[in-house]
Parts: C-alpha cells; sequence; structure tokens
C-alpha cells in the first residue's frame, strides 16, 4: 500500500488581483522507502503541492482533493490532528536554512522541542538524541556548538542542522523543498550526499522538491515534472532522463550545462511562465512550445498511462516529441 | 557589555549640556520674564529682583553658574513663582505623583496593548482582529482631555465609585482615572505596532519551520514568534515609558494630582526658567537612561546584536 496517495489535489489561492490556481488536479503516490522527484521551474506549483499536503499553505490558501497518509485521509484535518504527524512522521527540510532556523533561539532549544513534545523526552535525553543526530549529519564538535545560534553557523552547516532537526523521530517521508537552492555548489554535493546516506541508511522515503535536474539524476528513483499546477510527465528517473516524451521535459534537460557539449549559450525554454491568475483551457505549456499545434490552444491534455511505471499529458505522440 | 553601558552613560554628560545650552538659548530668546506682571514693576524693583537671582549677568555666566550649582551642590535653584519653593522640591513633590500614575499606566498600556495586538494577529481578518483594531483606533482618536471628563461624568457623577479629583499620597481610588486617561492612546499604539510586526512574523519562514515541526500553535506564537514581534514595540517603549512617568498637563490638571506636567506647563508660562529647566533636565536624563535600557533589552532578545 502506497504511504502517501495524492488524488486530484488542487490549491487556489485568493489574492488581491484574483484567484491564483497553483496546483490543479495532481494526483501521485509514495511508497515505503521511495524516490521521488517533483520538478518544475518556480511557480510550478511543486512547492504548494507539498505544502497543502500537510496543512502548511498561507492562510489565503484552500486545497481540494484527497491526500492519504497510510490510508487516512489528512486533507484539511485541523492543526491539532495534524501536528501528531508533522515531523513524527513526515518531516519537511526548507529551501533557504539562513531563515528557516528561528534566529532567536538556540540550536538545541530548537531541535530538543521536537523530541520533548513528540517523543516525550526529558529535555536531558532529548539532548542526548539531538546531539548523536547532529553528529550523524556531520556537524563537527556538536556537543559544543548545539548551544550556539543560527547565524553562528555556516549555510551548509545550518542546512544539515536542518536535515538533522528533520530526522530526530525517524519520520516515514522526509520532503526536502529545494534543499540546495540557496547553497554554493560544493556545499550543494556535499548536502544532497548526506540526504542520499540518510535515505539509504533509515530508509526513509524522500520527496525532492527542485529546479535543477542535475541534483536528480542521482538521487531519486522517480521524477515527475510539473508546469503550470499540472503534472507533465512522470517515470522513472533513468526513462525520464534517457527518453523524454513532453516537450517540456525536453527543454529542461537541454537546459542542463554539459561539459561534454562544444556551444558556448546554453539552450533555454523561450517565453515565460505562464499567468497563473488565469484559468487554463488549454496546454499550459502551449504558448512555449515548439511542437504546440491547433489542437494545443484548444483543450487541456489529459493525463496518460502509457508504461507500467509512465504517465505523461500532451496531445502529440511521444514519437513526434522525440 | 560593561564598557558598553559605561560608553553610554558617558556620552550623557556632554549630551545634556548640550540640551542646557540650547534650553537656555530658547528660553531666554522667548520674549518676557519670571517678573513681568500686568501692572509693570517700578524700575528699581525690577532691577533688584533681577539682582537677586543673578538675572542681571550675562547669558554665559548665568549658564555656568547654573551647571556649577546643578553638578556640585545637586541644586537647581529657587522657583521664581512659588516664593519659598525650589526647583528640587517641586520635583520631589510632583514626580512621585506621575511617577506612579505614569508607571501604572505604562503596566496597562503593555498588557492591554501587546494583548490585543498578538490576538488581532493570530485572528488576522476575523471578527477579533477588527475589534482588536476597532478598540485601539477609538482608544486613539479619544485624546485624553476628551477622555478625562467622559471618565468623570461616568464613574464619578453618575456611578459615584471614584472621586473626581486630588491624590491624597496615592490611594488606589484616585490612580485609576489617571492611568486610564494617561494610558489609552499608548496602549493603543503599542497594539497597533504589536500587530503589524507580528503578523510580519507570522509570515516568516522559521515559523513555518516550527508549524512544521507539529508544535502546538500556543508554542509556536509565544516561543517562536513573539520575542521577534516585540522587537520594534520596545524600541518605542523606552520614549513612551518616560513620557508617561513624566506626566501629562491634561491629566495634572483635569484630575488636580499635583504631578510634575502641570508644573511644566505652567513653568513655561510664566517664564519660571528654574522650574523650566529643572524639569527638562530630569526628561533628558530619564530619556537617555531609557534608550540605554532598551539598547539593552535589545541585545537580551536578540542574539545577533551583541555590544
Amino acid at each position: 500500500m502506497a504511504l502517501l496517495e495524492i488524488k486530484d489535489l488542487a490549491v487556489r489561492f485568493e489574492t488581491n488581483d484574483g484567484i491564483v490556481s497553483a496546483v490543479n488536479g495532481v494526483s501521485f503516490n509514495v511508497r515505503e522507502g521511495d524516490t521521488l522527484a517533483i520538478v518544475g521551474e518556480s511557480g510550478s506549483g511543486k512547492s504548494q503541492t507539498a505544502f497543502a499536503a500537510i496543512g502548511l499553505l498561507a492562510r489565503n490558501g484552500h486545497a481540494t482533493g484527497s491526500v492519504k497518509w497510510d490510508g487516512q485521509e489528512i486533507l484539511n484535518l485541523p492543526d491539532a490532528k495534524l501536528n501528531r504527524i508533522r515531523a513524527d512522521e513526515i518531516a519537511m527540510i526548507f529551501q533557504d536554512p539562513m531563515t528557516s532556523l528561528n534566529p532567536f533561539l538556540k540550536v538545541s532549544d530548537q531541535m530538543e522541542e521536537v523530541l520533548t513534545l513528540h517523543r516525550g523526552m526529558s529535555r536531558r535525553a532529548a539532548r542526548a538524541e539531538c546531539v548523536r543526530m547532529l553528529d550523524a549529519v556531520r556537524i563537527p564538535d556538536a556537543a559544543a556548538r548545539i548551544t550556539m545560534y543560527p547565524h553562528e553557523f555556516s549555510g551548509g552547516m545550518r542546512q544539515r542542522i536542518m536535515i538533522a532537526m528533520s530526522l530526530l523521530c525517524r519520520p516515514r517521508l522526509l520532503i526536502a523543498d529545494e534543499p540546495t537552492t540557496a547553497l554554493d555548489v560544493t556545499v550543494q554535493a556535499q548536502i544532497m550526499d548526506l540526504l542520499r546516506d540518510i535515505q539509504n541508511e533509515f530508509n526513509t522515503a524522500m520527496i525532492l522538491i527542485t529546479h535543477d535536474l542535475g541534483i536528480v539524476a542521482g538521487s531519486c528513483a522517480r521524477t515527475m515534472v510539473m508546469y503550470g499546477g499540472r503534472i507533465m510527465e512522470r517515470g522513472t528517473t533513468a526513462e525520464i532522463f534517457a527518453n523524454p516524451t513532453h516537450p517540456y521535459t525536453l527543454g529542461l534537460l537541454e537546459a542542463v550545462p554539459r561539459l561534454d557539449r562544444k556551444e558556448d549559450t546554453l539552450p533555454t525554454i523561450p517565453g515565460e511562465p505562464p499567468d497563473m491568475l488565469k484559468a487554463f483551457k488549454a496546454c499550459p505549456f502551449e504558448p512555449r512550445c515548439p511542437k504546440a499545434d491547433e489542437r494545443c490552444k484548444a483543450e487541456v491534455p489529459a493525463l496518460e498511462r502509457i508504461s507500467e511505471t509512465r504517465v505523461r499529458a500532451c496531445h502529440r505522440s511521444p514519437e513526434e516529441v522525440a | 557589555m560593561l564598557s558598553f553601558i559605561i560608553r553610554r552613560l558617558a556620552v550623557a554628560i556632554p549630551t545634556l549640556l548640550i540640551l542646557v545650552v540650547f534650553s537656555y538659548v530658547i528660553m531666554y530668546a522667548a520674549p518676557g520674564g519670571p517678573f513681568d506682571m500686568e501692572r509693570a514693576l517700578p524700575p528699581e524693583v525690577m532691577d533688584n529682583l533681577n539682582a537677586k537671582y543673578g538675572l542681571d549677568k550675562p547669558l554665559v555666566v548665568q549658564m555656568f553658574n547654573y551647571v556649577y550649582n546643578v553638578v556640585v551642590h545637586f541644586d537647581f535653584g529657587p522657583s521664581y513663582m512659588y516664593k519659598n519653593q525650589t526647583v528640587n522640591d517641586i520635583i520631589a513633590q510632583g514626580f512621585p505623583v506621575t511617577l506612579t500614575y505614569g508607571f501604572w499606566s505604562f503596566v496597562v498600556a503593555v498588557v492591554v496593548g501587546m494583548s490585543l495586538g498578538v490576538m488581532a494577529a493570530i485572528y488576522h481578518n476575523s471578527w477579533l482582529d477588527y475589534l482588536a483594531v476597532g478598540i485601539s483606533i477609538g482608544a486613539q482618536v479619544l485624546p485624553n482631555f476628551v477622555m478625562a471628563p467622559i471618565l468623570v461624568l461616568f464613574f464619578t457623577l453618575w456611578l459615584g465609585w471614584l472621586p473626581g479629583g486630588g491624590w491624597q499620597g496615592g490611594q488606589w481610588q484616585y490612580v485609576i482615572m489617571p492611568v486610564i486617561a494617561l494610558s489609552t492612546s499608548f496602549m493603543a499604539s503599542i497594539a497597533r505596532l504589536t500587530r503589524s510586526s507580528m503578523l510580519e512574523v507570522l509570515n516568516a519562514n522559521y515559523i513555518r519551520t516550527a508549524r512544521a515541526k507539529g508544535l502546538p500553535m500556543r508554542r509556536v506564537i509565544f516561543r517562536h514568534a513573539l520575542k521577534p514581534a516585540l522587537l520594534p514595540v520596545v524600541s518605542y517603549l523606552g520614549p513612551a515609558f518616560v513620557a508617561m512617568i513624566t506626566g501629562s498637563v491634561v491629566v495634572d490638571m483635569y484630575f488636580s494630582t499635583g504631578g510634575i506636567g502641570v508644573f511644566f506647563v505652567n513653568s513655561a508660562l510664566n517664564r519660571d526658567y528654574s522650574v523650566i529647566m529643572g524639569i527638562t533636565i530630569l526628561t533628558g536624563a530619564l530619556t537617555i537612561l531609557f534608550n540605554l535600557v532598551v539598547d539593552i533589552l535589545y541585545a537580551w532578545i536578540d542574539p545577533k546584536i551583541r555590544y
């Protein structure tokens, strides 16, 4: 049985400019120990999908559809009920480690409260466990440094602290929302290695949200590509990389810098991300798509299954795209 | 930290001196003097009076003598208006009064204002928010010279619960109405400041982290959001506290409390130079002191600030 089962999830925000449809009918499953990458550019709805699942949408956001955790419906549950699942079973790591840790509280205070709350540990026992976890994410001299404030650590170290904090309760699912975006490249590689090690060691399922296809290849078994709040294509990571069947995926792969190419300029996808204030009556990618025809302007392509592992939403056939 | 405090106190001395010089110049630039009556005094009497109080000497000499007496003898001079009373006497009588009702006003303004502000932010755009905002706007648009008569009408004339004025050594019945009249507008400012800064903090990434950890709302607010939300409020509280404990002319006049608020205004009208200077220096010194207290509080709240 799937650990996390999301069906027809839609997220809308009421803003002063009108209704923003950030996520439109997204469905996917995550099994025990599974690793899924959700890929897409800013505003594709990838983060909001995850936030909606554990009730962390901004105040003006509203989610519909179904999110089942371990067979239980959890979408739009009151905080008091969701709080039992958060951190304990589903933990999150956020994009910017500079602002995601509370600058006014010591690292020890921020970590220990997870264990005293969910596990009913004494502060002393919680401290010992937190230090052990900081050791596990390779923070040097953790026992002494745990009483420091976040600003006394570097960006990479702060993200390690976030990861350690998210793992304290041995969650069954870890959602990493662009965990390396705010870090420089060498630190990015270290953090991805760390996440991979942890995933192997604890057999935690992971959803990795990113716009960087470069970090997906080595770390996730499956990949889901999103655009305009919709799923464009989903399959095993190997399939997606070797044999993309959606023009958007193709464009993203082209835009990954490669050393074995001679061109001076990096290919990009022309045009801009869609205006999410408008409801789509056609394929959201159509205005930027090199393969678009009349049909693409007229109707939204349905998500169709093309193999055991693979779904895609495009009017053109896989042969026409490739 | 200690060296920071010492440095700040050292800077306070030249600051106060500059305050004295400016006040002196402005005071003497204003037309008239302490002994101008409706019917002019004979010139001989005027000269005698001026000589007695040293007002015939050049301004610089007067200023020097004043500072010398203050620093060496802690003597702020005689009042020109109230015979047989020195400025020290006036402050010794009046300041405890304003300190008492000012302190309680501060407590009321902080407790009520912060609670309203936090509540409004948590229940943003709900009826509780509108109620809290409504109360603080109402409190702000009711100046204390309107508030005071309404209070007396209500509590003294209609209900007969509280005396309409007087002080009686600060018994609680006499303190309540001055406190309400003085605290409301400060309370409103604190509520609005707290609300807007709390709203901002509640949108911060680290609050989302706290919620993702499954912390109950109460803990998110009080442990993760309150400290950062209070920073801008604290910087307002320093000057506000000084303004409250140095009293209000309206409160002192309306409730006949005998605080220094009324002396300050009367002394300015009567050109009672020494009383003006005494209360100015008192207010200045308190302002410097409580700005220092605010800075120390800042360092205590925000670990990134180290002196």
